[in-house]
């Protein structure tokens, strides 16, 4: 009567696992191994079943797969890097110079910069290969819409990254990037009807009050750009792309599954 | 009377009951639909207001009431501290700004070059500015004659002051291309 289990038939069936893991023990049935998805808050944005044919790599080119994973990577990565980098103007250049040459495995700084230009590499590809496919269509268009979203993040992300260096080439290349914001539409000082929000002499929308200056946090970049683009890069823009990823990956799911060939 | 107070909820009653939250139900305190709604409605009125006052309070505080920028307006010495023909590099880094004289005067030049905001480099054996992101050169004046950049260097206003210091003012800028640079606070006669 009394049959020898195993350890791990006795994990599973004992309280710690099936505490965590809700469907009793090990999955057999279809349905069992239905329910561990369902039951668990990350699997659960996943769909249950993928029809074979639909992972076929010369359709999916795994490229949003791939997006995530470099994004995990990005993550960990960045992380590792936040606790040598200070994000000031004495600082941020040697620091970099540090993590390259001193600190162990100087190549995380590489990683980083490779998986990021990598990143958004994939996430094109990933929407040239949707639209190619059409899977743009109903019932998916709102996560086209939100897919977009999170490009231009991972656009910002990227942004935001060049000017942590703070070398020549940053700081010069968020210039330039950073003088297009000028010419917002009523928001930026040199853009169309901004001379609008005037009072004779006095302009409301100056150098000083525009949303360039929200960006860079002065006239010119300095010593406030560099904190508001590393605080934008580690804290803001990762906080709001993972709640769009949330979403996009649960309404692959809401939206009848990743999209087939036809 | 408890209908009167209902429809007049500006007057107070001599004699309040007590609040209907101290847990004594009563049959004037129980919830009406109509009351509900106004409740809700008043609820949701609160809630955005919150809630918009909290956004701009964030929008506002990306604009700080200080900022540790050079000023806008600086002296730049006596015209005697000038040589006549020479592009002038001392404000550049701090304040930006190139001051050429000239023989029949002075004029102040904007270092940030209009085709994408890098700053050129004044290379005097050549007698231009050429800015190193994307080519673009001016001539001493201040006008485009190579690359991308579209329109000529911004002037600054350039005036004395009263102990015959130039005084030279980032805020206001004259441009050729519109017909400003005639402007008698665009070039300073010495």
């Amino acid at each position: 009567m009394s049959e020898k289990k195993g350890l791990l038939k006795r994990l599973a069936e004992g309280q710690v696992w099936t505490s965590i893991f809700r469907g009793g023990g090990v999955p057999k049935s279809r349905r069992q191994r239905m329910m561990v998805i369902l039951n668990s808050v990350f699997l659960h944005l996943h769909p249950v079943r993928l029809p074979k044919h639909a992972v076929k790599l010369k359709f999916t080119w795994c490229m949003g797969g791939l997006s995530f994973f470099l994004f995990l990577i990005l993550t960990i990565s960045g992380i590792l890097l936040m606790f040598y980098y200070r994000p000031t103007i004495e600082y941020a250049y040697v620091d970099i110079i540090d993590l390259a040459e001193q600190v162990p495995f100087g190549i995380m700084r590489e990683i980083h910069r490779w998986g990021a230009h990598a990143m958004v590499i994939t996430v094109w590809l990933h929407m040239f290969r949707v639209f190619m496919t059409g899977s743009y269509k109903p019932p998916r268009e709102f996560n086209w819409a939100v897919g977009v979203i999170l490009l231009l993040l991972t656009l910002l992300l990227s942004f935001t990254g060049y000017l942590l260096p703070w070398d020549q080439l940053a700081i010069w290349a968020i210039t330039v990037g950073s003088n297009m914001a000028r010419a917002t539409p009523f928001l930026g000082s040199e853009g169309p009807g901004a001379a609008l929000l005037a009072i004779g002499d006095i302009n409301f929308v100056t150098m000083a009050s525009d949303v360039r200056f929200a960006l860079i946090g002065g006239r010119f970049l300095g010593e406030a750009t560099l904190l508001r683009f590393y605080v934008l890069h580690c804290i803001g823009l990762p906080f709001i792309i993972m709640i769009f990823m949330a979403v996009h990956f649960w309404r692959i799911r809401k939206d009848g599954g990743i999209s087939t060939p036809m | 009377m408890p209908e009167a107070n209902k429809k007049k909820s500006v007057a107070v009653p001599p004699a309040s009951p007590p609040p209907a939250a101290l847990g004594k139900t009563n049959a004037g305190s129980e919830v009406t639909r109509r009351s509900f709604f106004s409740w809700l409605s008043i609820g949701w009125i609160a809630f955005v207001a919150a809630t918009g006052g909290f956004f701009t309070m964030m929008l506002r505080f990306f604009y700080p009431n200080v900022l540790f920028e050079p000023v806008q307006t600086f002296r730049a010495g006596y015209p005697e501290d000038y040589q006549v023909g020479e592009v002038d590099l001392r404000w550049k880094g701090k304040y930006g700004t190139w001051v050429v004289r000239e023989s029949e005067g002075i004029y102040a030049l904007s270092t940030v070059c209009t085709h994408l905001g890098c700053t050129p480099n004044w290379l005097s054996a050549e007698q231009k500015f050429k800015c190193p992101c994307h080519g673009s050169g001016f001539r001493k004046t201040g006008i485009n004659f190579e690359g991308p950049a579209p329109r000529p260097l911004e002037r600054f206003r350039i005036v004395l002051a009263d102990d015959g210091q130039i005084i030279v003012d980032k805020t206001k800028k004259f441009q050729q291309e519109k017909g400003q640079w005639v402007d008698p606070e665009a070039f300073l006669k010495v």
